[in-house]
């Protein structure tokens, strides 16, 4: 996989989200569960502004001095027996992972949940060079057995239900049990144990990585990503270099943040801290540590003002106030960094030619923006994305330009606009009964597909407050 | 005290009768209300389409048109919104930048100017009926008034206000939105209907006209019997 999923358009992807009705429902109902929860959650904490500032300002300076403090993180890494490498490409970070599983002949490899991992293919790359990858967190098991994308960053199967996952157990598994979500979460259980007992390489991503200690910290609710760094000999943990924190105290704000906002958890069941490997005199860690530090198009993002996407905790609190997710779920977005900031993110790390459609996948209602616990202005990042896919990338249709100079002349004459005024009844009459036209021409047609649209009044504001001015200095 | 209307385009053209209301409601509270007439459209439809040079176009001419103005005062939280982002977009030419940011300095929503320039909680209006009232985005979020419209609504005689489920979703309208992204605009604005409908209310409220005409039309395709207001028809209502 990559960033980009699928090869269908965006209008088609628009309308398969659309019709998946089961979809949509599962979607709306983790959408109630979810903002409850944070905001829940949010009251609970109290001085929730006072913490997004905070955590705002934490990711603020650190990416404002992110060389310094990935170079202080390599050292601390490499004084606790780990390696650190820097990738500044997917293809780069993929044959560095290929490279030491060559070379520790690892024939299976066990995963905890990464989004990393995702955008730079990973799986596939190590499916390639002959090893066997299985994803441990129990959505992302389900998907890699149905072989489908995420469709959210932190609940990557919301898409599905119990009746879809038993299904694909059944089919892929030899599955013979209900639909009960414990007896399918027993069964996905007894079946990874094996794989964690067996397998050579454990691979994580990584929610934080702690500048001052070398330590790589996992938030998770599952448990799986301490089987992964516990039983193999070999552990990789994979960041995006944004993916840090200069101190421990930073690093309690923002999961603090991340679970709140998530899921509305005070503390996920599991977090873990990991550093480096096993010493001299301790008894457990792995023998081998390895990071893995991905650029893959951020640094082009540092120091643009887009830079602020990097401040990004990846806990989907905009996924989870979107009314156009909502509707059309994570596949749509044809990235799988879905939502909001997946429309911001995704253009600047694939470009805009396969997502200049992302942008504008939102009504610039600007939830996103007020749920965003590091203050991440999505949609004004999102207008700006506009203004750069017009003005720059001319990758408008010739058609909306046209428009759009007539509408710059027509707003910047007001005799022009005036006349408009007077004109619009007449023009629109003929498409007018009882006062609203229920099939428009043109541009309008895209209105009056799904609802009445009003018909201009016979006499404009203007021209009615002519009128009584007339008649007042008359009087 | 000399107000200067912001009528919008939508009002201008479509829904004169808010314009009229907005008039006489201000006068009602003592305001010299005038209308200067090279006003035309705030820029919002090209500038959140991504086409900012062309929206510029639009902004000077109504930093133009409302340059003398002492208030300025519109019946719409998005319009007056976009206004407020004038200094921000014309960042490069310093001298517009300066008038634009004299123009934000004075103006103001309609609800807004009502209850934090004129200090009214209760405008003395009577309007019998059940209503539900939508607190458009750009009204709550981008340009902050939450409050005013509510306290508002809360003085007018005979009027029950009837929450909302998911008020604070967006209704699809999202201006170019509703045509460019036509499909998911309808779902939106549909289960918005749905949740007017299940307040069942004789009345929708709200303080933007994009908004309420989407989501009147929705409900008008949907035979759904449920009268569409602007907050001025509702303040201005005797």
């Amino acid at each position: 996989m990559s960033i980009k999923i699928g090869t269908k358009t965006y209008a088609d992807r628009i309308q398969d989200g659309i019709d998946n009705t089961f979809m949509r429902q599962a979607v709306s109902s983790a959408q109630g569960r979810f903002r409850t929860g944070r905001l829940s959650a949010a009251e609970e904490l109290g001085d929730w502004e006072e913490w997004r500032t905070l955590g705002s300002e934490i990711r603020q300076h650190t990416m404002e001095n992110l060389d310094y403090y990935l170079h202080q993180l390599s050292e601390q890494v490499e004084k606790r027996g780990g390696t650190v490498f820097f990738a500044k490409t997917a293809e780069e970070a993929n044959e560095y992972v290929q490279k030491i599983a060559r070379e520790k002949e690892a024939k299976k490899i066990v995963k905890s949940k990464s989004m990393v991992t995702e955008e730079i293919g990973l799986n596939e790359a190590l499916q390639e060079s002959g090893c066997e990858v299985v994803e441990s967190d129990l959505g992302e098991w389900i998907l890699q057995l149905d072989e489908d994308p995420p469709s959210h960053i932190v609940t990557p199967a919301l898409h599905k239900n119990r009746e879809q996952i038993r299904k694909t157990f059944v089919e892929k598994k030899g599955y013979t049990g209900s639909d009960q979500p414990e007896e399918l979460a027993a069964f996905a259980r007894e079946q990874l144990r094996k794989d964690f007992l067996s397998a050579d390489i454990g691979v994580t991503g990584c929610n934080f990585a702690v500048a001052e200690s070398g330590a790589v910290t996992l938030v998770t609710n599952e448990g799986n990503a301490r089987m992964v760094t516990a039983l193999p000999d070999t552990q990789i943990s994979v960041m995006g270099m944004e993916r840090i924190v200069p101190t421990w105290q930073d690093l309690e704000v923002v999961v603090s943040l991340l679970t709140r906002a998530a899921v509305g958890q005070k503390l996920t069941s599991y977090i873990t801290a990991l550093t480096g490997t096993k010493l001299e005199g301790e008894v457990d860690g792995p023998e081998d540590f390895h990071l893995v530090v991905v650029d893959n198009g951020r640094s082009k993002i540092l120091g643009t003002e887009f830079q602020s996407a990097l401040h990004c905790i990846r806990c989907a609190a905009c996924i989870n106030v979107c009314p156009v997710y909502r509707h059309v779920g994570g596949h749509s977005y044809g990235s799988i960094y879905p939502g909001p900031i997946g429309a911001v993110l995704t253009p600047l790390l694939d470009g805009y030619e396969d997502h200049k459609d992302l942008p504008y996948a939102s009504t610039l209602c600007g939830a996103c923006t007020e749920a965003c616990p590091v203050k991440i202005p999505l949609h004004e990042q999102l207008i700006r994305h506009r203004e750069i896919i017009i003005e720059r990338e001319h990758m408008g249709s010739k058609a909306e330009a046209v428009m759009m100079k007539g509408y710059a002349k027509w707003a910047s004459h007001s005799a022009a606009y005036k006349l408009s005024t007077k004109m619009a009844h007449t023009a629109l009459s003929p498409w007018t009964t009882d006062d609203y036209i229920e099939k428009g021409p043109g541009p309008l047609k895209g209105w009056t597909d799904s609802r009445d649209f009003p018909a201009p009044a016979k006499q404009s504001f203007r021209s009615w407050y002519k009128q009584r001015e007339k008649r007042r200095s008359n009087e | 005290m000399k107000v200067s209307l912001f009528i919008t385009c939508l009002c201008d053209t479509l829904t004169p009768d808010v314009g009229k209301d907005t008039v006489q409601l201000l006068e009602r509270f003592g305001c010299e209300v005038d209308f200067p007439a090279g006003q035309t459209c705030c820029g919002q439809p090209a500038y959140n389409s991504g086409y900012v040079q062309e929206s510029k176009q639009a902004m000077k001419q109504m930093i133009r048109a409302f340059e003398s103005s002492e208030y300025v005062v519109g019946p719409s939280g998005s319009c007056v919104h976009m206004m407020k982002e004038y200094p921000k977009v014309l960042r490069d030419e310093p001298k517009w930048q300066a008038r634009a940011e004299e123009l934000v300095g004075k103006t103001y929503e309609l609800t807004q100017f009502l209850v934090e320039v004129l200090d009214v909680k209760d405008v003395g209006s009577t309007f019998k009926g059940t209503a539900t009232y939508h607190p458009s985005c750009h009204m709550t979020r981008l340009l902050g008034v939450t409050d005013a419209p509510r306290i508002l609504l809360d003085h007018v005689k005979g009027l029950e206000i009837i929450d909302l489920p998911l008020k604070e979703d967006c209704c699809g309208f999202g201006g170019t939105f509703a045509v460019k992204n036509a499909a998911v605009s309808e779902q939106m604005v549909h289960e918005k209907a749905e949740h007017i409908g299940e307040t069942k209310a004789e009345y929708l409220i709200g303080g933007d006209m994009g908004c309420l005409m989407n989501m009147g039309g929705r409900m008008r395709r949907n035979d759904q019997d449920v009268k569409v207001l602007h907050i001025a028809q509702v303040l201005n209502s005797q």
